[in-house]
């Protein structure tokens, strides 16, 4: 520990106490004990229920809650791949080169989401490729929001792999595809696993560009939490945010488990 | 194929530095050649060349025949070790081993027999099955020897192999080393090293580097008893130098004429003289220097004094004395005219 006195030791956990709590913690119980009860007029709320939920994990909730996770494994995927191809390719180019292919890879972070979605609204509502109205218009689009992240941390734990690695591998007669499936990727494994956990939560909670975008057929959950809000269902809406939340931490805690195993090797 | 390795005028340069400076440089088949010297004398740099990780400037690299210049590292057919190991850490100790085999695509039922001789020839036998998180340093050394091994090289590469190593097991392994080569007496081995110890032990000849350029080759007594360059002669057993004048029998230090050999020296020229410390011996004798004792150094077995003569300093390792001299005490100290080696002025720029 950095801190050594105890009074030192208290204060540190109080101040912990004060931010987290109120900032962090407090607005997630919030929305869970909303999400139980039909009235909320006092300090707090009143009339449980699990009516919402019932409501939630049915029908067109359902329905939105698939399709959010088809989108962001689909987006995850697509982007972990394009992104640690990137890359690996960025770290064989000189360094301009690389220079050039980081800066453009970023570039969807440094834009406004909501200037992303329109920029895949206007590019794909004409033809030659016409995808407004389907669900790859909200696919693609995530997919350029998080490649920029899944290629930052794979480069950045490229940037840490040991070239000796390489070079071992190479003096002992290993083709340079060979090293990479046999020796980088495996290595690189717990990075790619974590990109692919922010990828997949970014993905899950993506809304600006979404709303821009979304297919009458093709509702991710976060745009419906937002339509249950804005019409003035906040319980309805906190029940849906808790199941949106549960979904994404549980496949958050898969994947860690994958990392935990790989990096344990 | 044959071994050995051979460097013709080999220049490397990184970013307008040179260094490595069109070497010269024949290691025979089943030869132990050491490249000793201080950090960035381009030893290493050698080494690389060989491995395929640098690209000469100019200068052609042949292993064997063959003219493996424009060759990329995984067709050269060399086994490598170096400092850090670089075991793979997601593969078990055996899969380390079969690596290069499987990279070769030797039949998979030859692997498993090749595998397990490799591992026996470095005693790691027993830990097959082990990641190499769960080895000691020296261990993991031993599977990447064996690793390097296990492809049958013709060519061994070793850089540094024991520094990361602690004194004790470095002494063991140097052993191990030894014995290795004597069972694999058609691999040439190049052994980059800056432990002189492990380079005298180790190597039928040492190549001597030093900025860059190859100083000195020859065997290591030939190196250690008959340097030629001043660099040579205090790289390798620290000696003493002293600049002398150089007249008609003998030569002159600090207005001591001493009797050494100066065949090939011309009279009134000024040179530079080498004794080892372990040949200095307290007390009269031939070629005896008086002075005062500077610096005394308890080293166990032995005393290092240091006695200064004139405005130099000459070393001289003597077997322990009963009672430590102290400083100022006049003390005179000798050496064998045969134990004198005399080397040309200007040969070496140390």
């Amino acid at each position: 520990m950095l801190v050594h006195s105890r009074t030192g030791r208290w204060t540190a956990w109080s101040l912990f106490a004060v931010l987290f709590v109120p900032l962090f913690a407090l607005p997630l119980l919030v929305i869970l004990a909303a999400s139980f009860s039909t009235h909320w007029s006092g300090a707090f709320p009143s009339g449980p229920t699990t009516a919402h939920y019932t409501a939630a994990v049915r029908g067109e909730s359902l329905q939105a809650l698939t399709t959010s996770l088809v989108t962001a494994v689909t987006a995850s995927v697509v982007a972990l791949t394009v992104g640690t191809w990137a890359a690996l390719a960025a770290a064989a180019l000189g360094r301009k080169g690389k220079r050039v292919l980081d800066a453009l890879f970023m570039l969807p972070v440094a834009v406004p989401s909501v200037v992303v979605g329109l920029a895949v609204l206007v590019a794909f509502s004409q033809p030659p490729v016409l995808l407004n109205g389907t669900r790859w218009i909200v696919i693609i689009a995530h997919t350029v929001l998080v490649t920029a992240f899944a290629h930052q941390s794979v480069s950045a734990a490229l940037r840490r792999l040991d070239p000796m690695y390489e070079q071992a591998a190479a003096s002992l007669g290993a083709r340079p595809s060979y090293v990479l499936l046999r020796v980088k990727l495996p290595l690189l494994l717990p990075s790619l696993t974590a990109a692919a956990g922010l990828c997949f939560a970014l993905s899950m909670g993506e809304l600006s560009a979404t709303v821009m975008l979304y297919p009458p057929d093709w509702t991710p959950l976060p745009v419906l939490v937002f339509t249950a809000t804005d019409r003035g269902s906040l319980f309805t809406g906190s029940a849906l945010a808790v199941v949106l939340m549960t979904a994404t931490l549980l496949v958050l805690l898969a994947v860690s488990r994958i990392r935990t195993k790989a990096s344990y090797r | 194929m044959t071994s050995g390795i051979r460097f013709d005028g080999v220049t490397v340069t990184y970013g307008g530095n040179t260094v490595l400076d069109s070497l010269d440089l024949t290691v025979e088949p089943g030869e132990v050649m050491a490249l000793l010297g201080p950090s960035g004398s381009g030893k290493t740099t050698a080494l690389r060349a060989v491995a395929g990780f640098v690209r000469p400037a100019s200068g052609r690299v042949f292993i064997g025949d063959r003219d493996v210049t424009a060759l990329p590292p995984y067709e050269r057919g060399i086994g490598m070790v170096v400092q850090q190991y670089a075991l793979f850490p997601h593969l078990r100790v055996e899969d380390n081993v079969a690596f290069g085999l499987k990279a070769r695509k030797v039949p998979k039922g030859e692997i498993p027999g090749r595998v397990a001789d490799a591992l026996e020839m470095t005693g790691m036998a027993a830990y097959a099955r082990r990641h190499p998180r769960e080895l000691s340093g020296g261990q993991q050394q031993r599977v990447a020897i064996a690793r390097a091994l296990a492809i049958r090289p013709n060519v061994l590469l070793l850089d540094e192999p024991l520094s990361a190593l602690d004194a004790q097991l470095r002494s063991g392994m140097l052993a191990e080393l030894a014995r290795l080569h004597r069972e694999l007496p058609d691999v040439s081995i190049l052994y980059v090293t800056h432990d002189q110890v492990e380079a005298l032990t180790l190597a039928d000849r040492i190549a001597v580097m030093d900025r860059a350029r190859l100083q000195d080759c020859g065997t290591p007594q030939d190196l250690y008893r008959r340097p030629r360059t001043e660099f040579t002669a205090s790289f390798v057993g620290n000696a003493n130098l002293l600049p002398v004048t150089v007249g008609e029998k003998g030569a002159a230090f600090e207005g001591v004429t001493l009797d050494v050999p100066v065949s090939g020296a011309a009279p009134g020229s000024t040179a530079t003289l080498c004794v080892r410390p372990h040949l200095v011996g307290l007390g009269p004798g031939p070629n005896a220097l008086s002075g005062r004792i500077g610096e005394v150094q308890w080293r166990g077995s032995t005393h290092r004094l240091y006695v200064e003569v004139g405005g130099h300093r000459v070393k001289a390792d003597v077997r322990e004395l009963r009672e430590t001299p102290a400083l100022g005490t006049e003390v005179t100290v000798h050496f064998a005219p045969e134990d004198a080696v005399l080397l040309a002025q200007g040969v070496g720029d140390g």
